[in-house]
């Protein structure tokens, strides 16, 4: 794993992030056992309780569970999986709906000029298959 | 619970200098710290004090509610900013004067960090380059069982491969029911290992503060927040 750390920001949410990205895109499987806190720790050279917390705040969504004694693994439920695909779907609309609103596009505006551009990329992506 | 550390209003004068005016602070079990600030701030006075090699003026200081001297020094493990090999050693004689010295140093880990290190136990110490003689050192400090092992300014001076390899070494061999201090000046590399840090300027505190909140708080790194303190 590799992380570019923004210091700026609460380590714990970017590596929360970067391991719900990880489990959505399916390099990290449902069911599959995640690092030891030190190891995690050791590979990013950060603070072992930073990782501890990132763990606990996965655990508190139910995104990993521990077993005893065996160690952490990712959530086996599909639905949780999908349940984070959508959550960070929506983080990336709303960040596009207010950019579009601060250019001062209507949510006709915004909404036309999505469909616009789907159609153009589906277009396009048929055109580089062919 | 018990802090390991803990200073009540320390200050200290060297003559008629004030290096430390009324500091307190505490450190919890487990905790890594950085304490920061720019050379002359007075990190080593504290470091000093708390490995019980210098006494305060006034004010106490305390290892496990222990006045730092002989009781304390089973307790704790200082690396200070000084080599403290002597010119005639190999590394092999430098690692088992620590451990004639030390009844808690553990030989096993360090010759595993040792390896790590890409030390080798046949090399003399006055060969080592900088960064190899801080390395020697970390894996000299770290290789003991101590509660507070405080590091006076690990990464200074090295070049940023050594860096990282010392960082790496920190992470991977510190022992998780003590507590580190670790002093800098060099705040970016090494921010994202401590839990909460304490910022030293002129002798005095300026903050302490946990890391993560620090950056929820103020959107801030910790390195921002310390050119801030000390434009």
């Amino acid at each position: 794993m590799s992380i570019e750390f923004d210091n700026n920001l609460p380590i714990y949410l970017q590596i929360m992030n970067y391991i719900k990205r990880e489990i959505v895109t399916g390099k990290l499987k449902a069911g599959e056992k995640i690092p030891s806190v030190r190891e995690l720790a050791a590979e990013l050279q950060i603070n072992p309780n930073t990782v501890q917390r990132t763990f606990q705040e996965l655990e508190r969504e139910a995104i990993v569970e521990t077993r005893r004694g065996l160690g952490r693994y990712v959530t086996s439920e599909e639905s949780k999986i999908m349940m984070i695909k959508k959550e960070m779907a929506g983080d990336l609309l709303e960040r596009f709906i207010h950019g579009m609103q601060e250019l001062g596009f209507t949510s006709e505006d915004i909404a036309a000029i999505v469909a616009e551009a789907v159609q153009e990329g589906a277009a396009g992506s048929s055109r580089s298959s062919d | 619970m018990e802090n390991i550390l803990e200073f009540k209003s320390v200050s200290k004068s060297y003559g008629s200098k004030k290096a430390l005016r009324d500091v307190s602070f505490s450190i919890g079990a487990g905790k890594i710290v950085g304490l920061l600030g720019t050379n002359g701030s007075g990190k080593s006075t504290i470091m000093k004090i708390a490995a019980g090699l210098i006494p305060s003026t006034r004010g106490t200081a305390a290892v496990k509610s222990n006045t730092p001297g002989l009781k304390t020094k089973a307790d704790v493990s200082f690396m200070p900013d000084q080599p403290l090999t002597e010119s005639w050693m190999k590394v092999r004689d430098a690692v088992h004067f620590y451990r004639d010295f030390y009844a808690d140093f553990d030989e096993e880990k360090a010759r595993k960090m040792l390896d790590f290190m890409n030390l080798n136990e046949k090399e003399r110490v006055t060969s080592l380059s900088k960064g190899m003689n801080e390395r020697l050192h970390l894996t000299l400090t770290l290789s003991r069982n101590a509660k507070l092992y405080l590091l006076d300014e690990p990464i200074g001076g090295v070049d940023p491969v050594a860096r990282d390899k010392i960082l790496d070494a920190i992470v991977e061999f510190y022992n998780e029911d003590s507590s580190l201090l670790i002093s800098t000046h060099l705040v970016r590399d090494i921010e994202r290992i401590f839990d909460e840090v304490i910022f030293i300027r002129e002798g005095e505190i300026v903050m302490q503060q946990e890391v993560e909140a620090l950056r929820m708080k103020y959107g801030k790194s910790v390195d921002d927040m310390f050119k801030e303190v000390y434009a």
